[in-house]
């Protein structure tokens, strides 16, 4: 949804209507109850570093557009679920971040690579960042 | 194994049939069958870890792992060799290296990915709890790392299977390693024989064995002390 | 009280103080907690991914540990008490899924085939504020030795302590059990406008920049709206809201070190149990000087 498409119609093929089922399979929400209030977005803790609002990203997945695959959204998502408790149509929008995540992990694709850190850093950090970290955003 | 056939069983070597004589080890079973072993093997004796292999029961889904010096062979043994798991040697000096709760963590952050799957347990043929040794690393407990990993020869089947792609029996070592050093050790006898090497104690025995013949090295070696403790 | 408590990795290793306290005051309160002869981490994060099995595989294990000991008489219940939120969310929740979806326990149960024993799905997952809240706020008030006058503690809830919705220890949008505890406690809880959002969780490892913000907006509403400590219930929120403090001291000279405890450190100082039952030592933020201030600590 780049803005050069801005004004233009969009055609939602089959491949799109895949990809919506996907997403929808995997978070197990129902993604097209999302009337595009925002309130996800204006709790989320982690704006700042996302291209696109989480409100958009669930808007994009109702369209089936597989852009949101390479959103930074996606993985600067803290799953805090402020979103889920904002949400007054019931939907879980971090189980939708984690579904489009995984689709993107299970292409034998790591987000993160541990072996970056420093080792000052290593034994600083706690394992419970480190684990959470790993289990979130590596295959 | 039908009547007639009584003493011998039929496996398969890489999915090659042969039919070996049933009371052999997986080892001998296949160098019955004519192959030779180049790599992969060591001691012979079930302490070296070189002989890791693979294999599954006709009719069972269940991939198990054995040391091919140990392990008999039985009717229906789907059979590979693993001779060897790429990992890389981690290089640390034990001297420097502080132990501590997070140094499992320094040195292996990927212990982290750890899913308590409990799949290396399943693949060792030490019947050793690998999983739980794995852990015992990830939450800093060096004394209980090492005891449960103890029996480990590093042969390397749990790394092959692991899905978080864990090289556990280098953290096995490495808390060895540390126990050792910092915890247990080092013990009376270490120090006393280092101080008597220091002194020279055995430099001429040294010093015969290096002018040794073949001959006077093998009946040496058959007739040494074994120290039983 | 004999009840099996589950630590978590943190709190063996950076997390010690949390640990340590958190033993040695439920025994004054009267709950003998008991850790599994065996566990393993739990994973921390819930796997969200309605097809995932095998990040289920580490918490069911923990559950089943505990179901092993109610059976061998090791603890009266079939519960286990967490005090990290990540670890109670992800047990809690490990254990909706395996007692809602007949098909995942299936396959779980497959994958813990050499476990002596099969999860049963008894195991109740329960927080120690949930505990001590259960035996009444009276009885926490009735052992208070040092009762924290005048001090103005913020409680940090951040994120897995209560949501998702209907899942955590208290109502998502309103909590107020850890205001109820500080107020046994005899000190003043602080309500602020950021004790509910979150801190930066695990962005923590790579992020490091981006949570020292997030860590300060909380620190500052924090200080803003008068506390003078805040508690936590988190390992991950403690490493974040102390240790980033080094980054945010970086970004902004004006910024001065502010304590943050785990609430079990207090409620040791409360009961007046002896310093290394608090271990303040092992903060990175030292509280000991506003308690020796404010007269709870003795000048040494
Ligand atoms: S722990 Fe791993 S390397 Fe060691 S003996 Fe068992 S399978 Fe082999
Ligand atoms: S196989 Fe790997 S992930 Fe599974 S329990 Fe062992 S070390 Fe952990
Ligand atoms: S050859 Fe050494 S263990 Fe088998």
């Amino acid at each position: 949804m780049s803005s050069e498409n801005s004004g233009q119609i969009l055609k939602i093929n089959a491949e799109n209507k895949e990809f919506k089922e996907k997403i929808q399979d995997l978070s197990g929400e129902k993604i097209d109850l999302c009337f595009q209030c925002g309130a996800c977005s204006s709790g989320c803790p982690m704006v700042q570093e996302m291209d696109y609002l989480p409100s958009k990203i669930i808007r994009m997945s109702q369209l089936g557009l597989k852009e949101v695959l390479s959103s930074k959204t996606i993985w600067v998502c803290t799953t805090c679920f402020n979103c889920e408790v904002r949400c007054p149509r019931g939907i879980d929008i971090a189980n939708v971040m984690e579904a489009i995540r995984q689709v993107v992990l299970r292409q034998k694709f790591d987000k993160v690579n541990i072996d970056m850190l420093t080792p000052e850093e290593l034994r600083e950090l706690p394992q419970i960042a480190i684990v959470s970290n790993l289990r979130k955003l590596t295959a | 194994m039908s009547k007639n056939n009584n003493d011998f069983v039929t496996i398969y070597v890489m999915g090659k049939k042969q039919k070996v004589p049933a009371d052999l080890t997986i080892m001998k079973a296949m160098e019955y069958a004519g192959h030779q072993f180049i790599r992969g093997s060591g001691c012979r004796g079930g302490f070296c870890g070189a002989c890791a292999t693979v294999y599954r029961m006709r009719g069972s889904y269940k991939l198990q792992g054995a040391l091919a010096c140990q392990k008999q062979v039985e009717e229906g043994m789907i059979i590979a060799q693993i001779p060897f798991s790429p990992s890389e040697k981690i290089t640390y000096k034990l001297n420097e290296i502080k132990a501590n709760a997070n140094t499992f963590l320094e040195y292996f952050p990927e212990i982290a990915r750890c899913l308590s799957c409990n799949t290396c347990t399943k693949a060792c043929p030490q019947d050793i709890m690998v999983m739980d040794y794995v852990q015992a690393a990830l939450r800093g407990d060096i004394k209980l790392a090492a005891k449960l990993s103890f029996d480990c020869l590093g042969c390397g089947l749990c790394a092959m299977r692991c899905p978080a792609e864990i090289v556990p029996y280098n953290i096995g070592q490495l808390a060895r390693r540390l126990e050792s050093k910092y915890i247990e050790g080092p013990t009376e006898q270490v120090l006393s024989r280092c101080e008597e090497i220091k002194e020279g104690k055995y430099d001429k025995e040294i010093e015969s064995l290096k002018n040794a013949d073949k001959e006077t090295l093998i009946k040496l070696y058959n007739s040494r002390e074994m120290k039983n403790e | 009280m004999r009840l099996a408590y589950y630590p978590g990795c943190t709190l063996k290793t950076t997390a010690k103080s949390f640990d340590i306290s958190t033993l040695e005051s439920s025994k004054t309160l009267g709950i003998d907690l008991i850790e599994p002869e065996r566990w393993n981490c739990c994973g921390t994060v819930h796997a969200l991914s309605k097809d995932d099995v095998m990040h289920h595989l580490a918490p069911i294990r923990n559950l089943l540990r505990i179901e092993e000991m109610k059976k061998t008489g090791i603890v009266e219940e079939s519960k286990v008490i967490t005090v990290c939120a990540m670890c109670y969310n992800t047990l809690k929740r490990a254990n909706l899924v395996f007692n809602s979806d007949s098909d995942k326990v299936k396959k779980i149960n497959e994958n813990m085939e050499n476990e002596s024993s099969v999860y049963n799905g008894s195991v109740q997952v329960e927080h120690l504020l949930e505990t001590i809240k259960h035996q009444g706020w009276d009885n926490l008030r009735n052992k208070v030795k040092i009762p924290l006058k005048d001090l103005k503690v913020a409680p940090y809830y951040g994120c897995l302590l209560l949501r998702p919705r209907g899942l955590g220890i208290d109502n998502a949008d309103k909590p107020s059990i850890m205001e109820d505890m500080i107020r046994a406690l005899g000190a003043e809880p602080i309500d602020f406008a950021y004790k509910q959002k979150c801190c930066g969780s695990y962005h923590t490892v790579f992020m490091k920049e981006r949570v020292a913000d997030l860590s300060y907006k909380i620190l500052n509403q924090a200080k803003i709206a008068g506390a003078e400590i805040i508690v936590t219930a988190c390992p991950l929120c403690e490493f974040n809201l102390s240790h980033r403090q080094t980054e945010i001291i970086k970004n902004r000279s004006e910024f001065k070190e502010f304590p943050v405890i785990y609430f079990t450190q207090l409620i040791a100082l409360a009961l007046g149990l002896k310093e290394d039952s608090m271990v303040f030592g092992e903060n990175k933020t030292d509280p000991r000087p506003l308690f020796k201030y404010k007269g709870f600590l003795k000048e040494i």
